[in-house]
């Protein structure tokens, strides 16, 4: 008797791991057929040098920053006929402790350059580093100090700072919101530059601030949201990954059973126009878009030529196209707003405006208005 | 105040509406004597299906979509939860194992699935949710209307009303007590001639229907879409209202809305004149603390039902 209850459960919990895990082993078989194909390209014209990237737990589909700079590989690979498993790769993690495994591995195959995708490989990442000190990595979205890994960052504050103008420019209530994530300096960076972007155009302009702590907590998000829309904030910026789903579905909510009321969501990383389609309308305002393929293939073109940039902190803004402001929204983006953010963005480039980071700066940025 | 409610009261109602239905499931299921850890995958299952059917068939039902999304989501997480009744009542297996089989199993098939069918690890959102009402009539009374009927989910209300129907089945009729007896002495109620593995599997397989439910509506009203964390452990917050209950269908209920509520305030908390300048950290730990408070404090001793978590033996003493 006993044996077959342990039976019966190995086999569930086997076939509950087998599924989940098939997922990407599918992958690896249409890979298999890219290889063939791309082998002879390859050593055709051999770059001489290979990349990798480990994504965090949102995956490369994640219609994120893991896809987006996966496109940022995969574009690079393009460019001098390499293909997946030969010169570029990446590992998928599906659960925090993939990712030391999938580090190790990627240096055991020997990659020139290894990038970590996201905040959360920060710490596996410097043990890795650490350890093979004659590899090169790079870290998206935080700073490792250490001698052989390079620090890609972006200047959100500047594309927040600029989707805030729009927003000003857009809100009638003269009440905008914003919605975070997890209170921490990389969150903080968004809502610097919304709130000085929003009081660059009119200071009278009153943000609301609140914090889910969390990624992932939809329901918070769409709680969040209805308080926020129900003291009459017209915009909410949210810069809280899946938590915003809650907003975006709390704003669709609200303009269906109203469809007169004007109401908007701006988006974050990525255009997310799609997320606001409601009937014949779309509460996607416009989104902060943040280009980590520019940013990847950037530093991978660098690090070819010889320029690893290690134990450097590499910011990627405006100036670089990394960063931009979505236009899919031509109903909502009227010309007027596209022409005062591409004035903002001029002022941006020239120096003119110095687009605060933290608290403190915002605070002496809106006083010195 | 009565702006302060209306924000409050229709949050607390659809935070809650899934983990009533959900808690319901877990109240049938544990007062039949097997424990139901598995409650979060039916949730997962509910929600993929749910959510899966909904994009699938948007064109052919329009607007009752939603209704028969739930309903296939309610039937298929029925079946689903037969592999834990199976392996918790006829093969005798550990009853919290084979739960957290369940929901590695749940969250393995749905995250595959999703990942084969729409070649990304999350679906698209979908475009038939469920919106918020105003009930005709009821919306229009003064004070009680804007607070209880205005922009709310007709769900958050079938949840109430479930809890109701729960309740009554559970402590009025012959099946009810049948079950609680299963649940408290399975071998008097064998000898009474009650059959005592049909009933918990009917239990399990109800548990499996309104987990189900429960997740179909959680992605239905709230989520939009189907991927890894759509549901990150909502099933346990049922798991502890049914504790917090005291494996009551009203009790339960009312521990939902608790959290629903709880939830809510330390949102809208910041708002309230008394509230304005408590620290933003003491709301958001606000619904963890008074929970504990309340478990700790004044719901006093939780019985469980005598025989949750025993395997019943036929003939064993």
């Amino acid at each position: 008797m006993k044996n077959r209850k342990f039976l019966l459960i190995a086999f569930m919990l086997t076939i509950g791991f087998v599924l989940a895990a098939c997922g990407s082993s599918d992958k690896d078989k249409d890979n298999g057929k890219d290889n063939a194909s791309g082998d002879k390209e390859g050593t055709e014209e051999s770059a001489d040098f290979s990349a990798a990237m480990v994504t965090d737990i949102g995956g490369v589909d994640d219609k994120s920053f893991n896809q987006s700079a996966w496109e940022g590989l995969q574009n690079w690979g393009a460019e001098h006929g390499l293909s997946r498993g030969n010169g570029f790769d990446y590992a998928q993690s599906n659960d925090k402790a993939d990712y030391i495994p999938n580090l190790t591995r990627l240096v055991r195959d020997d990659y020139n350059l290894i990038f970590g995708i996201g905040f959360e490989l920060k710490e596996d990442l410097t043990k890795i580093a650490e350890q093979y000190k004659d590899t090169h990595f790079a870290i998206v979205d935080d700073v490792i100090e250490l001698p052989n890994v390079a620090s890609i960052t972006f200047k959100e504050h500047q594309g927040s700072f600029l989707v805030g103008v729009a927003a000003a420019k857009k809100t009638k209530t003269n009440k905008v919101g914003f919605v975070g994530g997890i209170d921490s300096p990389l969150i903080n960076k968004f809502e610097s530059g919304f709130i000085a972007g929003v009081k660059s155009v009119n200071p009278d302009i009153d943000v609301k601030v609140e914090y889910a702590e969390s990624f992932g907590d939809a329901a918070k998000g769409k709680i969040i949201a209805s308080n926020m829309y129900s003291s009459g904030i017209d915009i909410i910026y949210h810069a809280s990954g899946g938590t915003g789903n809650g907003v975006f579905n709390e704003a669709k909510d609200i303009k269906k059973s109203d469809p007169d009321r004007e109401l908007w969501v701006i988006g974050v990383d990525r255009d997310q126009h799609d997320e606001g389609k409601i009937g014949d309308h779309n509460v996607t305002f416009t989104s902060m878009v943040k280009r980590v393929d520019v940013a990847v293939e950037d530093v991978i073109n660098q690090a070819m030529k010889g320029e690893h940039h290690g134990g450097e902190l590499l910011e990627y803004g405006i100036e670089e196209d990394a960063i931009s402001v979505a236009t899919t929204n031509e109903e909502a983006m009227t010309d007027d707003i596209i022409e005062a953010v591409n004035e903002w963005k001029e002022k941006i480039l020239n120096g003119d405006v110095d687009v605060p980071k933290t608290r403190e700066e915002t605070k002496a940025y809106v006083e010195g208005l | 105040m009565i702006e302060i409610l209306q924000s409050v009261i229709p949050t607390t109602l659809f935070f809650s509406a899934p983990l009533i239905f959900t808690a319901l499931g877990g109240v049938f299921s544990e007062r039949s004597g097997v424990v139901n850890i598995g409650l979060e995958g039916l949730m997962v299952m509910g929600a993929f299906v749910g959510i899966v059917f909904n994009l699938a068939f948007a064109d052919v039902f329009g607007v009752w979509t939603p209704w028969v999304s739930i309903a296939v989501a309610t039937i298929v997480s029925a079946i689903f939860s037969v592999i834990h009744a199976v392996a918790s009542i006829s093969f005798r297996a550990d009853q919290v194992v084979s739960g957290v089989a369940i929901n590695f199993l749940a969250l393995g098939i749905g995250v595959y699935l999703t990942k084969q069918w729409y070649g990304k690890g999350q679906t698209d959102m979908v475009s038939q949710p469920f919106f918020t009402t105003n009930v005709p009539f009821l919306s229009d009374i003064p004070f009680i209307g804007p607070i209880f009927f205005k922009g709310i989910y007709v769900t958050s209300y079938l949840a109430i009303i479930a809890a109701f129907i729960a309740w009554y089945v559970l402590y009025k009729t012959s099946f009810g007590l049948r079950l609680r007896a299963v649940g408290e002495h399975p071998m008097a109620a064998d000898t009474n001639g009650i059959n005592v593995y049909k009933m918990r599997y009917i239990a399990v397989i109800l548990s499996g229907a309104l987990g189900g439910l429960g997740g179909s509506v959680f992605a239905l009203t709230i989520v939009s879409n189907f991927s890894h964390s759509t549901i990150v452990g909502q099933g346990f917050m049922s798991l502890a209202a049914v504790i917090f209950g005291k494996w009551h269908p009203l009790g339960a209920m009312g521990a939902a809305l608790f959290f629903g509520f709880a939830q809510s305030l330390s949102v809208v908390g910041s708002g309230i004149p008394i509230l304005e300048n408590v620290p933003q950290v003491f709301l958001l730990i606000a619904p963890y603390v008074l929970t504990i408070l309340a478990l700790a404090g004044f719901i006093g001793r939780a019985d469980a039902p005598k025989a949750n978590g025993v395997p019943y033996i036929k003939g064993s003493r």
